[in-house]
């Protein structure tokens, strides 16, 4: 022991609580002190992180745009009146002079005009006879509190350009497909794959999971196959998802390409899709979740009380209608938050899509297992990866789409997991 | 009355359980998938003749294009890059850890911890916006333009490593919070300050707890991928320099198969190499750190 009473330096001691005299209390107190504040700083930079990373991403999805457009939209209207105020048929008639025979009886083709409501055509001529253009876009930092330099700067370098300040997520964002003009680009098209995809990924992943995590809890008995079933389980969790996008790859893309192209049922278009398809990514998507379903609901089912499991096998139930009629209702709100969980990892991941291939600029909305398709994160990868600055206003809307739908998600599973806690106790 | 005690055979319950062993069996099956498939592919990629083991393992140049193969750009960025989280996360997150297990009252504890989570559940391409759109420019702006260019190794690292924060002060946390609360009692009882109770008393008594934290934190590292391609990807240089582009192991993977590339080609095979290699090294550090989770648990139980 190194309690040295009579105040001698303590001896040199292995043992870990090295006590030194009572003299040195006040330094003690005050490396403690400092420390704790240390300890107490090192958390606020976890939570600044975090409110960091929000503000980066609410900064650029709102802010004052220098639009140019090349053609002044008051000069469009004979009358004086704002473009929004021309009814259809001025909108239409606005639209068949400024765009090519060919274009306008494409878009008569499409859809006839007559058929079409005011704010469709206006949407038309603003994006086929102004053909607005970015010229630069401020932040919403700057945008409010740098607001006289956001004016001079317009007015000095884009005379042209008309400022006005743009939400860049908005209903339309939501509802718009694809483009490659960052203005009228939207996300539903990805919206549609996502859901697509954990459509699929929920269909396989759910029931194999839930069955593997009860024959591990409440059939497999201590062997060597059962140990090694659950260590490997373990491992897989801890797998890089990449691994699993070049798994999906081989497997799904490249040696079951007659199967997830829909080639077998006749059905799918085989040429453009070639296995890249929903159903290959939501295979993938599904291993790549398997053993957090797994392990989460192994975990609910073993927080039922055995009790009740010895209850009604006393009353001569089998063993299944045990595990179907007293365990499983009991495990079934821990169950459904544990693949709440894993569900919104799925629809976060991006690595595996990108690796299996899914394309990146698709227009159409994904009509089935069998199409091709892009996810909500490819949509924003891509974004990302685009060096206007534009596209990084779209991609940070992208990912409030996004970051509210896992939110939903996650309200979901605290709420099942509030509901689950009180029933118990 | 004759009531037959003996064990029934119920064919339905035979066939329940049969099914449920195969749903069980499927992960077993998806192991084996990955080994054979990467396997299969790496040993195509490793048959070419513009391909030697030697050369792979040792050859700083990484260029496809004129048949050089050497892993170490790829190894080098991802290990720089795994440095740099672990810079960020290994101090803060084991500090967190600290605050959380022994100074922060239980209500503190249970707001701090579900905030640091949600970080951890924050998809990972968002965290690679991040990386570009704030780190990146932090980084210029402090170390100047021109040394620091729009892609590099730092700012990926940096951001990598707030991801990797809660994953590791979460782990922490539950080592050190299992520790018995008698040995803590014990040294406030021989006049000891809460610093060294937490530090001298605790902390080592929770080492192997955190030493697998950190190691989970490692591979989760080497395997992060979005961040890689996002803020990091400019093609495989070999360089020490953390201000310049690179590319690690996985967003090249990311890189080469967002392009249209033939099943027949070498840049196909060269990939599952990549992952092959990935996969083992990211195996062999979660099986290191389920062994020591398994010795540090039977001290205490």
């Amino acid at each position: 022991m190194s309690i040295q009473p009579n105040g001698a330096p303590a001896s040199t001691s292995a043992h870990p609580l090295e006590i030194t005299p009572a003299s040195n209390l006040g330094h003690r107190h005050r490396l403690g002190r400092i420390w704790r504040i240390i300890f107490l700083a090192s958390t606020l930079v976890g939570i600044v992180s975090l409110i960091t990373l929000l503000l980066t991403i609410l900064n650029d999805s709102m802010g004052y745009v220098a639009y140019e457009f090349k053609v002044d939209p008051t000069s469009l209207s004979a009358s004086g009146l704002a473009l929004q105020e021309l009814s259809r048929d001025a909108l239409v008639a606005i639209l068949r002079q400024n765009i090519s025979a060919n274009a306008y009886n494409t878009l008569e083709k499409a859809k006839p005009f007559a058929e079409r409501s005011q704010a469709d055509v206006y949407d038309l001529v603003y994006e086929r006879v102004i053909e607005p253009e970015v010229a630069k876009t401020w932040t919403l930092f700057e945008s409010l509190f740098e607001r006289r330099q956001v004016f001079t700067e317009a007015t000095e370098q884009y005379p042209q350009a008309t400022l006005s300040f743009t939400f860049w997520i908005n209903p339309e964002f939501l509802s718009d497909p694809q483009s490659s003009d960052a203005l009228f680009a939207g996300i539903r098209t990805a919206i549609l794959g996502s859901l697509w995809t954990i459509a699929i990924t929920i269909l396989v992943a759910l029931p194999l999971g839930l069955g593997a995590a009860i024959y591990l809890e409440e059939y497999a008995r201590d062997n060597w196959l059962n140990r090694i079933i659950q260590t490997n389980i373990n491992n897989l969790a801890g797998v890089p998802s990449i691994i699993y996008g070049i798994l999906g790859l081989a497997i799904f893309v490249r040696a079951l390409e007659p199967l997830t192209s829909g080639a077998i049922f006749g059905v799918g278009d085989p040429l453009t899709a070639k296995g890249r398809t929903i159903l290959s990514a939501g295979l993938t998507l599904a291993l790549l979740i398997l053993p957090l379903i797994i392990i989460n609901g192994q975990e609910a089912i073993r927080s039922v009380p055995n009790s009740l499991r010895q209850a009604s096998y006393g009353l001569g139930a089998t063993q299944w209608q045990t595990i179907w009629h007293h365990v499983l209702p009991n495990a079934i709100p821990g169950i459904l938050t544990g693949a709440i969980l894993a569900v919104s990892r799925a629809i976060g991941e991006t690595a595996p899509l990108v690796v299996i291939g899914a394309s990146t600029y698709i227009t159409f909305d994904p009509s089935g297992p069998f199409s091709k398709f892009t996810t909500l994160p490819i949509q924003i990868y891509q974004w990302v990866s685009r060096p206007q600055s534009e596209f990084r206003n779209i991609a940070a809307a992208a990912i409030i789409a996004l970051m509210v739908l896992l939110l939903g998600l996650n309200a979901v599973a605290i709420y099942l997991r509030n509901r689950f806690q009180r029933r118990i106790s | 009355m004759n009531i037959d005690l003996r064990k029934k055979r119920h064919l339905g319950e035979s066939l329940i359980q049969g099914f449920l062993f195969v749903c069980g069996a499927f992960s077993i099956l998806t192991t084996l998938g990955i080994v054979y498939e990467l396997g299969k592919e790496a040993l195509l990629f490793f048959r070419s003749p513009a391909v030697s083991l030697w050369e792979f393992l040792t050859s700083t140049k990484w260029q496809p294009h004129v048949d050089e193969f050497g892993i170490l750009p790829l190894v080098n960025s991802t290990l720089m890059t795994t440095f740099f989280a672990m810079l960020i996360a290994l101090p803060l997150g084991i500090s967190v850890a600290i605050y959380m297990s022994e100074y922060a009252s239980p209500k503190a504890r249970t707001r701090i911890k579900p905030t640091l989570e949600v970080l951890a559940g924050i998809p990972t391409v968002v965290y690679g916006y991040f990386a570009l759109t704030f780190m990146t420019p932090l980084l210029r702006s402090i170390f100047g333009n021109d040394t620091v260019e729009v892609y590099n190794v730092a700012s990926g690292g940096l951001v990598m490593g707030i991801l990797i924060l809660p994953l590791i002060s979460s782990m922490a946390d539950d080592a050190l919070s299992a520790v018995p609360r008698s040995l803590r009692e014990a040294a406030y009882g021989l006049g000891a300050t809460r610093l060294e109770v937490a530090v001298k008393i605790v902390l080592p008594a929770a080492i192997s707890g955190i030493a697998a934290a950190v190691i989970v934190g490692i591979s989760r590292a080497i395997g992060e991928t979005m961040i890689a391609a996002i803020a990091i990807g400019a093609g495989p240089n070999f360089t020490f320099n953390p201000f310049r582009g690179a590319e690690t192991m996985t967003g090249h993977i990311v890189r080469i198969s967002s392009g249209d590339m033939s099943y027949a080609s070498i840049d196909y095979n060269s990939i599952f190499a990549i992952g092959l290699m990935l996969f083992l090294v990211t195996l062999a550090l979660n099986i290191i750190s389920q062994r020591i989770v398994r010795r540090f648990r039977e001290v205490y139980e």
